[in-house]
């Protein structure tokens, strides 16, 4: 496969027990790309970012990653998944550690940093989230918007190339989805790639580079933020936007 | 009112021995919950194992363990050991043998191992798959995600329910008298035939029991109110 993509997706499939929920997908994805997900509940956005990094096993196709393929070849998935963080709706922070240690323990049992290195990036990364104050607290103090940015902040330590979003703001309260975008936008503009399932059409239009809808097990439509949001005349599409804006 | 000062007689009498055997029973069951702890984790995993024989031999020996009395489980540790060949050391350990006591322990430690994997089990189960989901995404394996983030959550959750089975043991360790290990139970039977009293031994024993059984579940109470509190905060 051409260099040039970190993700390449090649008529990617999967069944829940004959349910078929992804039928072929494909997608190309650039270093630094940001990639919106959006489509209807159900229509398998979960389901194929979670076959990217192997929480769910496709049933065909072929997923490239940095040239290799992640299916077919010899890998080491615990490597892989180091190099490809992911944020999950309901944040999974670890509740029986503090901040500090969510951060540093994949670091540290993984990538074999010392707890004085880890702790540095660790607060390096709390700054650029807004809660270095809340090192020492256990995730359970802390309200939805604060644990999303955790969780962003704890992918972020493995010092990942690509980052999976699964809807990061869709479990928050109102008030709290700025802070979270925020981090997010900021987090863009680093030159990370990110793939980021959402209902935010707003962060979709303005951040993403690229949009993807999803809808029935394909990608129905795909292109720039205009391209999609605007003049589209997809009826599927139209018909979703219409529901959520 | 001759009760009570028979009661009383037999008590200032053999008070000591008395005392000698609740050490021993505490000893038996506080190591037969520690070892059985760590047996019955360990069994636990196996049977959540993907591996469908390491999974099926330890369904089958929880089964079996738990499908059986105790009472044959200890004859069976104290006469099948010899038979084996496993010739257990012979000193005198808390006032008593401790062939016996090894034989009363490695049987209680069995028996007990298989309530205990099923204790750990719905530990384990009962915490979020999110949980997993994100030790793995980070890039644990299997076995690191269970010892980083999973076990150490499931077991302070089942703290509470490893404490009750410590108070179960010390109740069921007085079946270990049957094998002539000299613990509360089978003290409290010498001291029957030796005072010449059938009964006020039994009360002084049932006493005994109560008051290791109450202040360990008051303790089991307290830990219940407190972790209640923490989940909440
Ligand atoms: N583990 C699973 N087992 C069976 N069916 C599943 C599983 N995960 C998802 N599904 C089904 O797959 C479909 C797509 O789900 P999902 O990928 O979560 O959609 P989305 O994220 O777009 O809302 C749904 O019908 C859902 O019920
Ligand atoms: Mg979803």
């Amino acid at each position: 496969m051409p260099e040039e993509y970190i993700i390449e997706v090649k008529d990617l499939g999967k069944n829940f027990d004959g349910l078929e929920v992804l039928k072929s997908i494909d997608l190309q994805v650039k270093k630094g790309e940001v990639v919106a997900i959006i489509g209807p509940s159900g229509s398998g956005k979960s389901t194929f970012l979670r076959c990217i990094n192997q929480l769910e096993t496709a049933t065909k196709g072929d997923i490239y990653f940095d040239g290799v393929d992640l299916l077919k070849d010899k890998i080491d998935i615990n490597k892989i998944r180091q190099k490809m963080g992911m944020v999950f709706q309901q944040f999974n922070l670890f509740p029986h550690l503090t901040i500090e240690k969510n951060i540093t323990i994949g670091p540290m049992k993984l990538l074999g940093k010392s707890a004085a290195e880890a702790e540095a990036e660790c607060d390096r990364l709390l700054e650029m989230v807004g809660l270095a104050d809340k090192k020492h607290a256990y995730p359970s103090s802390l309200s939805g918007g604060q644990k999303q940015r955790i969780a962003i902040a704890r992918a972020l330590a493995m010092n990942p190339e690509v980052i999976l979003f699964d809807e990061p703001t869709s479990a928050l309260d109102p008030e709290m989805v700025g802070e979270v975008l925020q981090v997010m936008k900021d987090l863009a503009k680093t030159g990370i790639t990110m793939l980021v399932v959402t209902h935010e059409m707003g962060f979709a239009r303005e951040v993403a580079s690229k949009v993807i809808f999803m809808d029935n097990g394909y990608i129905a439509c795909e292109g720039t933020p205009t391209e999609v949001f605007e003049n589209n005349e997809n009826e599927r599409v139209k018909a979703f936007l219409q529901k959520v804006l | 009112m001759a009760f009570l000062s028979s009661l009383a007689h037999v008590f200032t009498k053999y008070g000591s021995m008395f005392g000698q055997a609740a050490l021993l029973t505490v000893s038996l069951s506080l190591g037969t919950v520690l070892i059985s702890t760590i047996l019955g984790s360990l069994v636990a995993f196996m049977k959540i194992s993907k591996n469908k024989l390491i999974s099926s031999i330890a369904s089958v020996y929880v089964a079996f363990i738990r499908g059986t009395p105790l009472l044959v489980q200890i004859y069976m540790v104290f006469y099948g050991l010899p038979m084996l060949g496993i010739k257990l050391p012979t000193f005198t350990f808390l006032g008593a043998d401790f062939s016996r006591f090894s034989s009363g322990l490695i049987a209680l430690v069995i028996n007990s191992t298989a309530y205990v994997c099923e204790i750990v089990r719905g530990g384990i189960q009962s915490i979020d798959i999110g949980q997993t989901e994100a030790a793995r995404s980070i890039g644990f394996n299997k076995a690191q995600s269970m010892l980083y983030i999973v076990f150490p959550q499931a077991f302070k959750n089942i703290l509470p329910s490893l404490g009750n089975e410590f108070v179960s043991i010390i109740k069921e360790s007085s079946q270990v008298s049957v094998i002539g290990l000299a613990e509360l139970m089978y003290t409290t039977n010498t001291v029957r035939a030796i005072s010449f009293t059938s009964f006020e031994p039994l009360i002084i024993v049932s006493l005994i029991y109560f008051i290791l059984t109450f202040v360990l579940s008051t303790f089991i109470k307290k830990l219940e109110t407190k972790m209640a509190k923490s989940n909440r905060a």
